[in-house]
């Protein structure tokens, strides 16, 4: 990488202006910036509905489609679409009840990776292609990768904001909704094709191996912190921002990978967020699980 | 067995009725649960739909709402033919698919109710707000509002499923098993809630319940379903020895306790499962 003689000044603002010059960097940060919007909106759908299996195994059906795509020398990210969003609609029409059966996903899923590895193994080219997929590499991506991230990344949202009140009805009374008159199935086939998409796009940062630190662990904490939809989004989002944007800052300074710190930050902050809770709970416990301690008694026993 | 009590409960009976159903089959795939199913359901009236596991009390509920459809016989709800989607139905189902542990304030679920069949991007969330906030007022669960769902008690859960089913000013409500996993207080508060609906709003109200005895003070009628087959009517004239004797084809015993509570004996199957 060029930035090899960069030094870091511990001045914010000149350090991410000189960060800035590279156009490489820029095209990652504004990459990562709409992945990171996406994965955290559509991840609260995914923490509600319970599908986070789900997304793990269209990841890693991503994963056989961009190594096909590299054997036949078409750029692997259509490759990654096609077998994300194919994986995402016959999931979605199976139904919710597939897309919470573990057993299967992970059947499949095992099959997917090793359908990818063999293509691999037909491929005589250098293993980088694979490695990138695998695990992640923003910046490498190009402009015309920044270009379709965004739109991909429009389409979802656009999508997202259209659907969004039957789909949350339906991902959190599903049989209600269903009474309602929603179309139940559509809407599943719908919310799985735009998470195929919203994986295709994510893995370009975090890799198919690590998507679930983007995609589910902000929506986690967010379902944790929170008590209103919008509320949650607008957490997850945040939490998918640092973590995107930090890793993207220290991998250029520091060289290590940025997945590793987007995950691991996302790690610490769940980490935090459930040990405080539990924290606060063994403080506070629950007024209608434990009857109010008699305080006569007490000064009576000592 | 059709309408054949007509009783005095300040339910008028010049009107239309709620439901009629009339020689209704209805199975899933070549498995039939209603063989041969007659009763009537007038408009206000309060009533408990029990009888044994698997007879089909769910399947009611599911023909109302249009979900599945009857193989022969007619079924009309408010004189026309039930169909998915019918805002002048309320419905809270047994189960839902709301996680244990989801931090969602009940409001936003209530809410829900009022805008969740709404498509494309919402600009005035103040209706929604203020139908959600009579709604929860009208369940007594105005305090509950802003809790998460994860720390609300089963009797406080149902109360916010009722706000929910309540949000669009339903006509009829449909409660499948609302009183189970409540203990007999918690039954009984939240059973008066449902019969001050019914006397202040007029809601036809049908109630699937495992046990009558938190009921049977409030009902104007029992559907009970046995054998593929439904009996109805007033309570003392359905839940009587004889009645459900002739309804199973074999003998069943009413009991009375001391306290007036009822027990049925011989009609339920002791080694049935949860499903209605």
């Amino acid at each position: 990488m060029t930035s090899d003689q960069i030094p870091f000044q511990w001045n914010l603002v000149t350090d991410l202006r000189t960060m800035w010059e590279f156009p490489f960097m820029r095209n990652a940060f504004e990459a990562g910036t709409m992945i990171a919007i996406v994965a955290g909106i559509i991840g609260y759908f995914v923490v509600l509905r319970r599908s986070s299996f789900a997304a793990h195994a269209l990841g890693h059906a991503g994963f056989s489609g961009a190594a096909a795509a590299v054997l036949y020398a078409v750029n692997p990210v259509y490759g990654l679409l096609l077998f994300t969003t194919g994986g995402g609609a016959l999931m979605g029409l199976l139904g919710r009840r597939a897309a919470t059966r573990d057993v299967e996903i992970g059947t499949v899923l095992a099959f997917m990776l090793g359908l990818g590895l063999l293509f691999l193994s037909f491929y005589n080219g250098y293993a980088s292609e694979a490695y990138s997929i695998l695990f992640g590499e923003i910046l490498g991506i190009s402009v015309s990768g920044v270009v379709f991230t965004i739109e991909a990344g429009a389409v979802v949202l656009v999508a997202l904001a259209l659907v969004y009140r039957p789909l949350l009805f339906a991902s959190l009374d599903e049989d209600v909704a269903e009474a309602k008159g929603l179309p139940i199935l559509a809407l599943g086939l719908i919310f799985m094709l735009l998470l195929g998409v919203a994986i295709t796009i994510a893995v370009q940062i975090v890799g198919v191996l690590l998507i679930f630190a983007l995609m589910v662990t902000p929506a986690a904490v967010a379902v944790r912190l929170t008590r209103r939809p919008w509320t949650g989004m607008l957490v997850s989002v945040a939490i998918a921002l640092f973590a995107t944007w930090v890793g993207l800052f220290v991998q250029f300074y520091a060289q290590y990978p940025a997945s590793f710190f987007i995950v691991s930050i996302a790690f610490a902050i769940y980490v935090a967020v459930r040990g405080g809770q539990s924290l606060l709970r063994s403080f506070a416990p629950r007024a209608n699980s434990t009857p109010p301690a008699d305080p006569s008694a007490a000064t009576n026993s000592g | 067995m059709t309408e054949a009590f007509p009783h005095a409960t300040g339910v008028r009976s010049d009107r239309a009725p709620a439901i009629s159903a009339d020689h209704v089959r209805v199975g899933y795939r070549s498995d039939p649960v209603w063989t041969d199913a007659t009763f009537s359901v007038r408009p206000g009236e309060f009533v408990a739909v029990i009888g044994p596991n698997g007879a089909g009390k769910t399947t009611m509920f599911r023909l109302l709402l249009g979900i599945q459809r009857p193989w022969s016989g007619s079924l009309r709800v408010f004189g026309a033919a039930p169909r998915r989607g019918n805002p002048r139905i309320g419905y809270v189902p047994q189960r839902h698919t709301i996680d244990a542990d989801s931090h969602v304030a009940a409001e936003a679920l209530v809410r829900l109710g009022a805008s969740g069949a709404r498509w494309g991007v919402g600009l005035s969330p103040a209706r929604d707000r203020a139908a959600a906030a009579r709604a929860l007022e009208a369940v007594g669960a105005t305090p509950l509002a802003g809790k998460p769902l994860s720390t609300l008690s089963g009797g406080e859960l149902q109360r916010i499923f009722l706000a929910e089913a309540l949000v669009g000013d339903p006509e009829m409500l449909l409660l499948d098993e609302p009183l189970s996993n409540l203990d007999i207080r918690r039954a009984r508060e939240l059973v008066e809630v449902v019969h001050e609906l019914v006397l202040a709003r007029g809601v036809t109200t049908l109630l699937v319940a495992h046990d009558i005895n938190p009921l049977i003070e409030c009902l104007d009628k029992v559907i009970y379903i046995a054998n593929g087959r439904v009996a109805s009517g007033p309570p003392s004239e359905v839940l009587t020895s004889p009645a459900l004797s002739a309804l199973y084809g074999a003998p069943v015993e009413v009991l009375h306790d001391s306290r007036g509570n009822l027990v049925i004996v011989g009609g339920e199957d002791p080694h049935g499962g949860e499903n209605g």
